[in-house]
């Protein structure tokens, strides 16, 4: 082919400048089956070389020897285009490859979590009614990866819980434990719990309404659900008959922590109602014009404020956690911090509890 | 800025506040609930509004708003506000400050 008298270019097959075309096509629309094959680094060794010489051309001298001798006939400015038309092509190529290579990492991803979440069903024995429902967690976690690492750190601090719950356990039933053993996991405890806080405000930034939702709970959990997570005075009226005896200086603080802690709460619930109004009322405006970018728009600007309040409650339940710690001893709150477990242990396991009980025939 | 500080040392307690911030809502309410009658001086209402914000913001208030002074001390935001509720100290601060104490429903 390189005898060819004509002085039309002809694609010069050895120098392999027309493959970044054919790889195109194949990048175009990630059919996937020859993207990655070996041929495509060619394109990248051909590149460089391509612009430090000339084209091998068809004009009757000897094309079929070394492809890097200069040959002077064609015109340059053609050359020089193609050159760069080349160029772009494989630039574009590498893009697309790119881009393919992000989307599978993040179904990579995506496979993990719903693994993760498969086992833990399957050994809990939940079959749906959890997080499984397919619908809120596959969008949540196609549509969004920051969610979809939440839900998978949520699901390994759960594990964790449970371990340390465990351990708590044996150590309050040995009688040899002693009490700078159980600071040791009283501190491990609540320091647990601020890590669940720290993940849940990252998750924040991303997508607040799903905070808001409670999506990663269990339904049995979301019933109790106040402001993204659990009623701080509702952990006070749980412990309280576990931590007996206390003494009166005890009971009085507690007394005061409840009563703060109550109307710090309702203080919350109402400012998070008029968030609610307003954030309905924005969205609502000048109904019927069928353009709803700019309501829209105002009332996402309000969701920085629905942000600061899923921040707040977590605030509280840290502060209320870490105030009880203060008025008991290292003993009672040991105790404390094992109820406490145990009842959101509960509380997960409601739900599917209920669906997996018997039913009457009728 | 003298602004601020005048506000906050003519009364007893002030909650610098915006009209659309719903956090600065609750902190009023929480007040309200305690007995204590708060000035709350909203900054998108005053033309030197952006000043005040941004000393609010050097001074350390994140959001800027709400930002609590209690006796023309700077007591800080909501979290600040809690953390003082729930140990106690509160009570005590906003003590000379209480007209009615409104038992909570």
């Amino acid at each position: 082919m390189m005898n060819s008298t004509s002085t039309q270019f002809v694609p010069s097959r050895r120098m392999g400048i027309y493959e970044p075309i054919h790889q195109m096509s194949m990048w175009g629309d990630f059919k996937g089956n020859n993207c990655l094959d070996a041929s495509t680094p060619m394109i990248l060794e051909v590149d460089p070389k391509l612009d430090n010489q000339s084209e091998d051309t068809s004009h009757g001298t000897v094309g079929h020897s070394n492809k890097y001798d200069q040959e002077a006939s064609k015109p340059p400015d053609k050359v020089l285009r193609r050159l760069a038309q080349n160029r772009e092509a494989a630039r574009k190529s590498r893009l697309r490859k790119k881009a393919y290579v992000q989307q599978l990492e993040s179904s990579k991803l995506r496979l993990i979590q719903l693994e993760q979440e498969l086992g833990r069903a399957r050994q809990q024995g939940m079959y749906t009614g959890s997080a499984l429902d397919a619908s809120p967690l596959s969008y949540a976690g196609s549509m969004n990866p920051g969610i979809a690492t939440f839900e998978l750190e949520y699901g390994h601090w759960v594990e964790e819980q449970d371990r340390q719950l465990a351990d708590l356990r044996n150590a309050l039933q040995s009688t040899e434990t002693g009490d700078v053993e159980l600071r040791i996991f009283v501190d491990g405890g609540l320091r647990h719990y601020c890590d669940l806080f720290k993940m849940k405000a990252t998750a924040a930034k991303t997508d607040v309404f799903y905070l808001m939702s409670g999506m990663w709970k269990t339904s049995g959990e979301r019933f109790f659900f106040w402001i993204g997570g659990f009623r701080p005075s509702e952990l006070l009226k749980v412990l309280l008959p576990h931590l007996e005896p206390l003494t009166e200086q005890q009971r009085l603080d507690l007394g005061n922590l409840a009563q703060s802690c109550q109307q710090a709460e309702d203080a919350l619930s109402q400012g998070m109602d008029r968030l609610h109004q307003i954030l309905g009322a924005a969205i609502a405006k000048q109904l019927g014009e069928g353009n709803y970018l700019p309501q829209v728009g105002a009332a996402i600007e309000k969701l920085d404020d629905l942000a600061r309040f899923v921040g707040q409650a977590d605030h509280l339940r840290q502060e209320t956690l870490q105030q009880i710690s203060r008025i008991l001893t290292t003993r009672q709150a040991a105790r404390g911090l094992l109820a406490l477990g145990e009842y959101f242990q509960r509380l997960r396991a409601l739900s599917s509890l209920w669906s997996s009980r018997p039913r009457e025939s009728s | 800025m003298e602004k601020i500080g005048k506000v906050a040392s003519e009364n007893g307690v002030v909650i610098f506040s915006k009209s659309t911030c719903c956090l600065c809502y609750a902190v009023q309410i929480l007040f309200r609930d305690l007995g204590v009658q708060a000035v709350v001086h909203e900054i998108d209402h005053d033309p030197d509004g952006k000043e005040i914000e941004k000393a609010l913001t050097r001074l350390g208030c994140n959001g800027p708003v709400p930002a609590v002074y209690i006796g023309g001390k700077l007591m800080g935001s909501t979290n600040e506000v809690m953390s003082l509720h729930l140990s106690g100290s509160l009570l005590q601060l906003i003590r000379p400050y209480q007209h009615n104490l409104s038992s909570h429903d």
